[in-house]
């Protein structure tokens, strides 16, 4: 057999169905639901007649609508009340598992994933959300789907596809004090642009992406839908491993161990052909935030809000006015003299445990600015939340002037009342920085959590190499 | 799904570069449990000032591309998240086409679900396109799904379009009555490779037992 790469590898095992100039019947193991994208599917599951194929493979999870304080209230934001409760009936009537804003395990989807050791190296993972390739991190081949394949996998299992091409994004070096896996990914997307990865599943490879613990590898495969890839992939090694062992969903004893073997097998085999291959030394790389209305519009925090004239694409260069437009920023000004109004410190790019460790480093025995209108922590889930409360995490947060919240989406994606106001300036540790996103009008600055936390003690962005704090575990 | 054959409709350009689907519907109306009724929220931020009164500087609100059933765009349409109630708003607002040089992989997967025909051409070619709607009033295309083909009196453009995809959409064929005839081929897969989902420890779930 020629050489494969892990993504033709997991592909293969798992056509059901191949046909030439068909898109291929590809069998799902895990299917991931959430409020916000499966009632329709349900709906128009029972309207044909059909049912749940493998309800024992589906689990459902209540994150984008929940409310991030006083949930032991009844919710009396009636919309996502409604959401609740169609999830909550479509899970019993079909048998689906799930995890209601009451278990002790909810959280953010793609956090709870591989926290509960539902994702696992070699499987085939989907989710009507985008973000799903965060799972990729161990491993697996997990994308984001649409509703109406939503309603396929409930029905079959499986899912049409046609077979993408393949990216290899190569990390040499060693990453630098300060700089994160979020300013690795930023700066990725930064060089190939957010179309840079669309119609291909990238995989991440070189050593600063090895030396990665497991939650940073999830924050680089989390974005790659930012650069416009469905998936994105790290072989499995032995900090994989080590991460699965002794999560609730993972093999135990002799098992274990023949699973190890397995997975050891899915590594990209030398000589394999990628379509495409880019590389980028991590010792260049400084910490990252974005000036403009994509992820894509990012500079380094030394850097200034560039000009729209240095841009010589006429359509980018209109792109560049609006965004400065919307941002309300002059070009040339310093990153760093950026005044901010709000700081955001979760979503399921950097909400786990590591990240709120690193955080709680650069703000221990500090203070927000007083010029911040507010500096929100929201926990990846409740179990990441009752670790970081072990630890005494959340008392450092708040002895700052931090607030303390409930897992869930949060001001990601303003889906609950954790909303920016219109014409505020926040920095957030999410993903996008679209116009509106977390709120009507709101001007979202991305960056890591260290860099995030410590533009709340400033009040701007500072350039956190010079606090001499490391960026993650 | 309705199904695609040929389409002829009026043209309205929207001259913006990585429109992401927070843009197209905005999230706050993505929590409602039905697949219909989003075209009023379309594009909302750009088409509406306080109040839900029309923006007269938007495009779409001009009275000349009122009525438009073709949309031009520009490069990585449909980028963001996943969520189908983009290309719902877009077929419900009354479009059945969209041309543009390139689309985000989700956004353009999602449209063949919906009867919404995604056409990728050539950067200069969408660039003509601009101008040819920019400067003529009214100005219709006509698109044959067959043909692959763009035309309007004298111009003629043809585009790439998976053959798979075509068929589909040209049938408009329910994908899931389709692979549900292959039951005995995944019954067969799921034999040969089971795959379960066990808990070795106890979760804070709710139904514990699924269904097999
Ligand atoms: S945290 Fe944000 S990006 Fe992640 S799943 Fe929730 S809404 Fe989507």
């Amino acid at each position: 057999m020629p050489p494969r790469t892990l993504y033709e590898k997991i592909w293969s095992a798992h056509a059901v169905l191949e046909q030439p100039d068909q898109p291929a019947l590809i069998y799902i193991d895990r299917h991931l639901i959430h409020e916000g994208t499966s009632p329709q599917a349900f709906s128009g599951l029972k309207q044909a007649g059909r049912t749940v194929r493998r309800p024992d493979l589906t689990f459902a999870v209540m994150d984008h609508s929940v409310p991030t304080q006083n949930r032991h209230l009844p919710i009396v934001d009636d919309i996502a009340k409604a959401q609740f409760d169609a999830l909550t009936q479509n899970c019993r009537e079909t048998g689906v598992r799930l995890f209601d804003l009451h278990s002790r395990n909810q959280g953010i989807v793609h956090v709870i994933g591989p926290e509960l050791g539902l994702t696992q190296p070699g499987l085939t993972i989907v989710c009507g959300d985008s973000h799903t390739s965060t799972h990729g991190a161990l491993g697996a081949l997990a994308f984001g789907i649409g509703t109406s394949e939503v309603e396929h996998v409930l029905a079959t299992q499986c899912l049409l596809q046609l077979k993408s091409k393949t990216l290899r994004i190569e990390v040499h070096g060693q990453r630098p004090p300060g700089i994160t896996a979020k300013d690795i990914i930023l700066a990725i997307i930064g060089k190939i642009g957010v179309a840079g990865g669309t119609g291909h599943v990238i995989e991440y490879a070189g050593p600063a992406i090895r030396a990665l613990g497991m939650e940073g590898r999830m924050t680089v495969c989390n974005m790659s839908i930012e650069a416009g890839a469905r998936a994105g992939m790290v072989a499995p090694d032995d900090t994989t491993f080590a991460y699965l062992e002794g999560r609730p969903f993972v093999p135990r004893g002799k098992d274990f161990q023949v699973a190890v073997d397995f997975w050891k097998s899915l590594a990209t085999d030398p000589g394999a052909a990628y379509d495409r291959s880019v590389e980028l030394n991590a010792e260049e790389i400084k910490p990252q935030v974005t000036w403009g209305t994509n992820p894509g519009m990012v500079t380094d925090v030394t850097g200034r809000v560039p000009d729209p004239n240095s841009f010589r694409n006429p359509v980018e260069r209109k792109a560049a006015e609006r965004a400065l437009e919307y941002m309300a920023l002059e070009p040339g000004t310093r990153m760093v003299d950026i005044p901010l109004d709000r700081v955001f410190i979760g979503s399921c790019t950097n909400s786990r445990i590591s990240d709120l460790r690193a955080a709680a480093r650069v703000v221990v025995g500090k203070k927000v600015a007083r010029s911040l209108k507010q500096a929100l922590v929201v926990p990846g889930s409740r179990v990441v939340k009752a670790q970081a409360e072990k630890e005494g995490l959340d008392k450092i947060f708040t002895d700052a002037g931090f607030e303390w919240r409930d897992a869930g989406c949060s001001m990601c994606v303003a889906m609950n009342d954790d909303i920016l106001p219109s014409g505020e300036r926040c920095a957030s540790t999410s993903n996008r920085n679209f116009e509106g996103r977390q709120g009507k009008g709101g001007r979202t600055h991305l960056a890591s959590p260290i860099m995030a936390a410590a533009a709340a003690i400033e009040g701007h962005f500072v350039d956190i190499r010079q606090w001499g704090v490391n960026g993650a575990d | 799904m309705q199904p695609f054959a040929q389409h002829s409709g009026l043209v309205a350009p929207l001259d913006r570069v990585n429109v992401d689907t927070d843009q197209m519907i905005p999230v706050r109306f993505c929590r409602l449990l039905t697949r219909e009724g989003y075209g009023r929220f379309l594009f909302y931020s750009w088409r509406y000032l306080e109040g839900e009164k029309p923006n007269p500087d938007f495009v779409l609100n001009r009275p000349r591309f009122r009525g438009a059933s073709i949309l031009l765009a520009r490069a990585n349409f449909g980028c963001g998240s996943s969520r189908e109630h983009a290309p719902w708003g877009v077929l419900d607002y009354g479009f059945r086409v969209v041309i543009a040089p390139s689309f985000a992989d989700i956004f353009y997967n999602n449209c063949f679900k919906n009867g919404i025909l995604p056409v990728t051409l050539r950067d200069a070619e969408v660039d003509d396109l601009f101008q040819r709607t920019e400067q003529t009033e009214g100005y219709r295309l006509t698109v044959d799904l067959e043909k692959q083909t763009i035309a309007n009196d004298g111009l003629e453009l043809s585009f790439a379009i998976e053959p798979s995809r075509k068929h589909a959409l040209l049938k408009g064929l329910d994908e899931i009555g389709q692979s549900l005839q292959h039951t005995d081929k995944i019954a067969a897969f799921e034999k040969a490779h089971p795959t379960q989902a066990v808990m070795h420890d106890p979760v804070d779930v709710i139904i514990s037992e699924p269904k097999p």
